[in-house]
């Protein structure tokens, strides 16, 4: 089975004075995570599609997905936990509890909030998962990056054509991906934010898979502005 | 739905554009797989229509021969996974006399609607065409064509004499290949010659009776005609098929020229010709494609033939790497392996 996580945990605090999380603001005619969860709705490769929401948005969230996608019955929402790498596994408990887990199931986990993420990555990054075990969706960075550890003054200024930026998908082979992340001490798990960083630094493969410039992560007031200018609903 | 469709916007510049698709009952949603280059959308990527046309008609995604998968029905009709042809005409108006490829109300893509170069196509129901288990195949992208050449072939018969002894067709390219091996198939008993320019590629041919230069007709003389030669060379073609054509005789055209062709319309009245025009087809010309491939498994081999460039397609400069390299042949089709 190939699993799709929707991480929809986060309460907007970036977004200025809304009271509405970032994900459930409006995109065009639809609120942003109902465009994430319909690129995975209309993915042949997806077999089932898992939303992780705070708790009090799960009613709302179900309303939504009812009102906007036919044929639903194969998204579930669940309870998001206090971390980004809690609310996954919290996805991972859902499908051990009510499917269990088979060696080569594959889960591509996905920020609600990039509704611009293409057929093809979400194509790359369940082929890379099975090759590979784990796979992280990235672009070249086009910006020089600088690093600084006090906050103050320059650390190092790392060779550019070895950067790249972060972006979702991240996918894993599930077993894989529990097995390392059982194996994380307490400590680690507070500071790992990162799915994929899991896997690196228990020294496992992580495949990278090419993103696009427009995979953007609706964060900000800004953001919103640019995802409304990349968005034509002239036809 | 958010989806990507690939539009030219200028003389070789295609933008990715967002849009959001609406996801209704009537249509369902396909993943192309093989699209093919046509040689109208290389007219139009090379900016080769008139300007009036160009502004009318763009920004637009191109090509209109493409075969897909199916990734979500709405209704749940038709399963995921299901391989398809994807018909570019899309129906907006019906009537019981005009065919629906000839109704002005009905909408063509890449022809001033979008066409198939999207992440995904929403496409009516009953315009993507299922294709049969063990059919499947990258030449089945250029369905369309064939399509095309069946529908001339059922007006051919619909409306010429039947008297079909010999029968020519003028052009060795792509329609003139496909149309000769289609017309065998519906005419067994006719025999068939096909005129060109160029002997190499007349040499392909093999399924043909016969096969002529153009510049060596001699005594040759055909009951009926087709002329599959377009551009400049249709009014060499025309002039050719009104001389050694037999009186009565049909002439099914089905080049396109951008410049009105002169004809001899003194010896088309002499001999009372029936000229009949083709363009594009109607659905059912899809059914009758698929027939044909069914109970005649050697003609996709014949068709792999034709495929002279598999290209993937991961970004849109491999969009432009296809176009410039369709440009460079002479023969073949140019298929696109869809991975964007």
């Amino acid at each position: 089975m190939v699993y799709a996580e929707i991480l929809a945990g986060g309460t907007g605090s970036r977004m200025g004075n809304t009271e509405v999380p970032k994900q459930f603001m409006k995109l065009g005619s639809k609120p942003i995570i109902i465009h994430t969860i319909e690129q995975f709705v209309v993915h042949d490769k997806i077999d089932q599609i898992i939303v992780v929401v705070p708790k009090a948005w799960i009613n709302n969230t179900k309303d939504l997905i009812k009102k906007y996608i036919y044929q639903a019955e194969y998204i579930a929402v669940i309870e998001g936990g206090p971390t980004r790498n809690e609310s996954l596994v919290n996805g991972i408990e859902w499908i051990e509890q009510n499917n269990g887990i088979n060696d080569e199931d594959i889960i591509v986990t996905h920020d609600a909030v990039r509704p611009f993420l293409s057929y093809r990555i979400i194509a790359d990054n369940i082929t890379a998962a099975q090759q590979y075990g784990a796979a992280d969706t990235v672009i070249p960075a086009v910006d020089t990056i600088v690093m600084s550890k006090n906050n103050s003054e320059i650390f190092e200024i790392p060779i550019r054509g070895h950067m790249y930026q972060g972006q979702t998908p991240q996918s894993f082979n599930i077993k894989l991906f529990k097995q390392t992340y059982l194996k994380l001490t307490e400590t680690e798990k507070e500071i790992l934010t990162d799915a994929a960083k899991i896997m690196v630094i228990k020294d496992k493969v992580v495949k990278l898979v090419f993103g696009e410039s427009y995979n953007i992560k609706v964060t900000t007031s800004y953001d919103l502005i640019l995802a409304n200018s990349i968005l034509e609903n002239l036809l | 739905m958010i989806n990507k469709r690939y539009r030219l916007i200028g003389k070789g510049n295609i933008k990715e554009t967002f849009i959001e698709e609406n996801v209704s009952t009537e249509n369902i949603l396909v993943r192309p797989t093989y699209l093919s280059i046509c040689a109208s959308d290389q007219r139009y990527y090379n900016f080769d229509r008139p300007p009036d046309v160009l502004q009318k008609k763009l920004p637009m995604a191109l090509i209109h021969e493409a075969m897909g998968t199916v990734v979500y029905d709405p209704l749940q009709h038709v399963a995921v996974g299901q391989n398809v042809i994807l018909v570019p005409l899309l129906q907006n108006v019906d009537d019981k006399i005009v065919a629906e490829n000839y109704k002005t109300e009905n909408f063509f893509r890449s022809s001033g609607y979008d066409g198939f170069l999207q992440d995904i196509v929403s496409q009516p129901r009953d315009r993507a065409v299922i294709i049969p288990n063990g059919l499947a195949n990258e030449t089945l992208a250029f369905t369309e064509l064939m399509s095309v050449a069946v529908h001339s072939i059922k007006r051919f018969l619909a409306k010429s004499h039947s008297n079909r002894g010999i029968l020519g067709i003028w052009g060795d390219g792509n329609l003139g290949f496909i149309l000769t091996l289609l017309l065998k198939k519906m005419c067994p008993d006719s025999r068939v010659v096909v005129f060109g320019l160029t002997r190499e590629k007349l040499n392909l041919f093999t399924f043909a009776d016969d096969i002529c230069l153009v510049s060596e007709v001699g005594n040759i003389r055909v009951d009926h005609a087709f002329e599959c030669v377009g551009g400049n060379g249709s009014k060499y073609a025309l002039n050719q098929i009104i001389d050694i054509i037999n009186p009565e005789g049909c002439i099914s055209l089905l080049g396109v020229s951008e410049d009105p062709p002169s004809v001899n319309t003194r010896l088309i009245l002499e001999k009372g010709l029936l000229l009949v025009g083709n363009s594009r087809s109607s659905l059912s010309d899809y059914f009758t494609v698929l027939d044909l491939l069914r109970c005649n498994h050697d003609i996709i081999g014949y068709l792999q033939c034709l495929v002279s460039s598999v290209c993937r397609i991961r970004c849109v400069a491999d969009i432009h790497f296809a176009f410039a390299s369709d440009l460079t042949k002479e023969f073949g089709k140019t298929i696109l392996k869809w991975e964007i």
